[in-house]
């Protein structure tokens, strides 16, 4: 990749803070750098390998416990480490235990191995909640990550710090997994993603591939294992769970599996939606639900893809060809989702039998219990899904003129 | 020894709940190649279809509407969503019906809240069904133990005994030379989707009431069954069978013991259990017990 | 002088069915051997064999005078055997050139490299361009191998199969659904690829077995009925029978 697209990186990266001001903006530009390098070292395994795992959340959640254990050993000041480099313990963690969990969810491969990995991620869960001791049961452990000796005058208390450390290790994260991707072993991993068997008849033993694989792949989880541990200075059984596994999973289709940097946009999307919405709506999780089921059937190259779908058009100055039926989506889209939100809404109102049934809907307000609401949502409904049908043939056709440009 | 006994019978009639759900999945995974990720959302779904439908009409035509219900929208999944994945991969598949369970449980929490709904075992069932040395044993458990017993010679005599059933069993080892058979496979597979989750269904119902019924019953037992498919083998009903048996007995045995076991009490213990099976049988013999196929 | 390959009684069933019935069959060193048969002989079978993709049910397969009996395909192609399929079968998203690179990374000695630059190495890349070269895709290197049209997968196909400098090679109809023009190309890139290694090959083609032959073995019903030069086979009435005037025509 160009020099180029990297010096913009570092630049977004150490930019961002000054573009999006505010310490709730803050707080989410850290997550997103955060996820970012969970998202990417998951698509090592599922763009790169071949390899969907639905457990991931072991490799960063276990770094993190180990994380927020060497931050309470410093504090005590039992051995002096630079809290910086605590993300590289993390790191070696994960790496650890990837090496562990790998051996065995390794030997198969497939939806076999994606089965696996669930089962060895509601282990892990259990495991956690089993042993107090050293996972602090539900509550889990806390920490104060302004311990230890202060490194060139910062002792990463104030959030922009902690925002320049997670920025800092997500370019070189960033780096170190895309260097991989032009090596020996993570050229043969998308060997084996494509065509196992023929991988073996050309010398290579697949399941080493894929352990070698998912073993770097659970160092860089554990690196942002550490990094949330950092940030939230608190680690729980939330950070093995399966919810994390699964979210890590939607974050990285989201942004677009078949991309290098796909996962990093995915992470900024998933960040947004679930800032955006879980504090709106009750029902934000169906909505991301109901997102990611669309991208599924419709756009399984991601977000990505339809970006980069859109460049060779830019590039013919043909653009503008579109400009009519991309509105015409856009317009049903906004018919159906204000369909769906009256009807999601509504029914959650009812079923919330403790909060009455009036609720605040864009602004107005609105009595569940009357059929007024549910007839104008079903209808609007329908009439959005009718015409997503109708601008989506609009939207091909379009298309299918353009492609010999 | 009549609590052994008790245990015993528990272990059977769970296990039974479990390659209920287990024997769905197979037989999906063996036609269609798609290991359906929500099938124990299904389940959950039967669950709730009964609850309400027993609250409005009553348990016994709930017992029937439930699972037609859920096999009715298992046909949809299949026929307006899962058809369009397949051309994806499998990989795509797997993905939709993953989304597919957030849905189905976020849906649930939408429709019936997120405690548990009271769904109980209809009156009628409800009593001992024979007292052993004062022990009473619940008649429920023993209808569940019907009920899961006869959908299964229901389905072995479909397997051997109809056309479409010599389709299926032909599928659970060459599943490209049925798509090359000309019959109305994508008919085939709708009905199959159907059914297979229509079986899941039927499981909620019978489980729903002995159990709990609660939005997160899914994400309990869903990890469960996929032990139970990967340590039986993959395509494999005898070892779905037996797999599911040995994992009823572990859970229903450890949830019950007070035996010490390196410092903790194996109850403690017991949620992990299905998986170090797992893991065990993964480094003992990787297929499975009786795996035909890989995944 | 040690055989390049040697079976040995091999036999394979499938259940009750038997597939491969006790062949016996000795290549030597930088011979080029053609399989002929009729369909359902068992050929591809014996291929998967040979390679390790299925287990024998009885029998010895040695190569190069060693004992390579159900090892896993990558411990034989490690051994010096490669081997090419008959339905296409390349890694469709990576380009022809990363397809190519794939095939000759075990054999140079990078195994399960994480620390090496790809675009640094240098022999590799060599050999990548001199098999690009032999098959002449130089001008579709960057271009991902399901994109090619048929004839250039085949080319491709065979470039993956040699470019791991395996001295023993094993190609599963190398003209398979070719026009005239194409076999003929085939066969000559066939001819210099395969300059002193050995080769084994399962065809239909009547004119390219006869071109290229040394020695011809002829494979019906899970056994080998004939085994001698192409003008043996050519007069062998067993060999006539077997195939009833498909011998001498151009296309099977």
């Amino acid at each position: 990749m160009k020099l180029s697209v990297w010096v913009v990186a570092a630049a977004l990266l150490a930019a961002a803070p000054w573009a999006f001001r505010g310490s709730f903006a803050l707080t989410l530009l850290t997550q997103m750098g955060t996820l970012a390098i969970f998202a990417l070292s998951y698509n090592m395994l599922l763009g790169q390998g071949g390899m969907l795992s639905f457990g991931h959340a072991v490799y960063s959640g276990l770094g993190a416990y180990v994380t927020v254990h060497a931050l309470n050993f410093l504090g005590k000041g039992a051995f002096l480490t630079p809290l910086p480099l605590l993300p590289l313990l993390g790191g070696v963690a994960g790496l650890a235990f990837g090496v562990l969990f790998g051996y065995v969810t390794t030997k198969r491969a497939g939806t076999t191995f994606a089965m696996i990995s669930l089962g060895i991620g509601e282990m892990v869960y259990a495991c956690v909640l089993m042993f107090p001791g050293f996972f602090g049961g539900e509550a889990g452990i806390s920490t104060n990550r302004t311990v230890g000796q202060p490194l060139f005058g910062l002792n990463f208390g104030p959030a922009l710090q902690v925002y320049y450390l997670v920025a800092a290790w997500c370019f070189a994260c960033m780096l170190a997994m895309y260097a991989l991707t032009r090596t020996p072993l993570g050229r043969m991993a998308n060997a084996v993603r494509d065509n196992p068997e023929r991988a073996e008849f050309i010398g290579y033993d697949t399941q080493k591939v894929r352990f070698l694989q998912l073993v770097l792949s659970a160092f860089f989880a554990g690196v942002s294992g550490a990094l949330s541990c950092i940030n939230f200075e608190i680690v729980g059984a939330e950070n093995v769970s399966a919810l994390r596994s699964g979210g890590v999973l939607l974050a990285t289709f989201i942004g677009g599996i078949p991309f290098f940097f796909g996962p990093v946009l995915g992470s900024v999307i998933f960040i947004l939606f679930v800032a955006a919405l879980s504090g709106v709506t009750k029902a934000w999780l169906l909505y991301l639900g109901l997102f990611f089921c669309a991208m599924v059937l419709y756009a399984p190259g991601g977000v990505a893809s339809l970006l980069l779908a859109q460049i060779g058009v830019i590039r013919a100055g043909k653009f503008g060809r579109l400009v009519a039926p991309y509105a015409a989506g856009a317009a049903a889209c906004a018919l159906a989702l204000c369909g769906l939100i009256g009807v999601v809404e509504s029914v959650y109102r009812l079923s919330d039998s403790t909060q009455g049934t009036r609720m605040a809907l864009a602004g107005m307000q609105l009595d569940a219990a009357q059929p007024g609401i549910w007839l104008t949502s079903t209808l609007l409904l329908a009439a959005g899904l009718v015409a997503l049908r109708l601008a989506a043939r609009f939207i091909s056709s379009r298309w299918a003129e353009l492609r010999p440009a | 020894m009549d609590f052994l006994l008790v245990l015993v019978l528990n272990s059977i009639s769970y296990g039974l709940l479990l390659f209920m759900l287990a024997s769905g999945l197979t037989i999906v995974f063996s036609l269609m190649g798609v290991l359906n990720f929500a099938h124990a959302s299904f389940y959950m779904l039967g669950a709730y279809f009964a609850y309400q439908i027993s609250r409005w009409i009553g348990f016994w035509p709930a017992l029937v509407l439930a699972p037609l219900a859920v096999g009715a929208l298992g046909m949809a999944v299949e026929r307006f969503a899962l058809r369009r994945a397949h051309k994806y991969g499998h990989v795509a598949e797997l993905l939709f019906t993953f989304g597919l369970a957030y849905l189905i449980e976020e849906a649930t929490h939408l429709i019936w809240g997120r405690s548990a709904v009271p769904y109980r075992v209809p009156p009628d069932l409800d009593g001992p069904l024979f007292s052993i040395m004062g022990t009473q044993y619940p008649m429920y458990r023993g209808f569940m133990m019907l009920v899961a017993v006869a959908m299964l010679v229901s389905i072995w005599l479909v397997l051997k005994k109809t056309r479409i059933g010599l389709v299926i069993q032909a599928a659970l080892t060459h599943p490209e030379t049925v798509e090359a058979l000309g019959h109305n496979v994508p008919r085939v597979f709708m009905l199959v989707f159907g059914g297979g989750v229509a079986l899941a269904g039927l499981a909620g119902v019978i489980g729903g009431n002995a159990f709990i019924t609660e939005p997160g019953m899914a994400a309990a037992l869903g990890p469960i069954v996929f032990v139970i498919v990967v340590v039986g083998g993959m395509g494999s009903l005898g070892g779905a069978f037996i797999a599911s048996l040995l994992i009823g007995f572990i859970q229903t045995f450890a949830v019950s013991l007070d035996w010490g076991l390196f410092g903790y009490n194996i109850s403690q213990v017991a949620p992990v259990l299905p998986y170090l099976v797992m893991v065990l049988m993964l480094i003992v013999r990787p297929k499975g017990l009786m795996g035909t196929r890989e995944g | 002088m040690t055989a390049a390959l040697e079976l040995l009684e091999v036999r394979k069933s499938f259940g009750s069915t038997r597939i491969i019935n006790g062949v016996s069959l000795s290549v030597a060193p930088g011979e080029r051997h053609a399989i002929i048969g009729p369909n359902g002989a068992g050929k591809s079978t014996l291929y998967n064999l040979i390679s390790g993709r299925f287990p024998l049910t009885s029998g010895a397969i040695r190569l190069k005078g060693e004992d390579v009996t159900n090892l896993s395909p990558y411990e034989i192609n490690r051994k010096g055997l490669a081997r090419s399929f008959q339905v296409t079968n390349l890694f469709n998203n990576l380009s022809v050139y990363e397809n190519l690179r794939c095939a000759v990374l075990w054999g140079a000695g990078y195994r399960y490299s994480f620390w090496h630059r790809l675009s640094r190495l240098a022999e590799v890349n060599a050999r990548v361009d001199e098999v690009l070269g032999k098959i002449g895709l130089g001008r579709r290197s960057r271009v991902p191998a399901g994109t090619l049209s048929y004839a250039e997968q085949r080319a491709l196909e065979i470039g993956v199969t040699i470019a791991g400098g395996a001295s023993v090679i094993l190609l599963d109809e190398p003209t398979a659904g070719m026009s005239r023009t194409e076999s003929a190309q085939a066969v000559e890139l066939v001819r210099q690829v395969s300059a002193g290694k050995t080769l084994l090959m399962v065809e239909h083609d009547m004119g390219v077995v006869f071109d290229l032959a040394d020695r011809i073995s002829v494979l019906v019903y899970g056994e080998i009925i004939a085994s001698g030069t192409p003008q043996e086979i050519r007069g062998n009435a067993a060999v006539q029978e077997a195939y009833l005037g498909t011998l001498g025509k151009a296309h099977a």
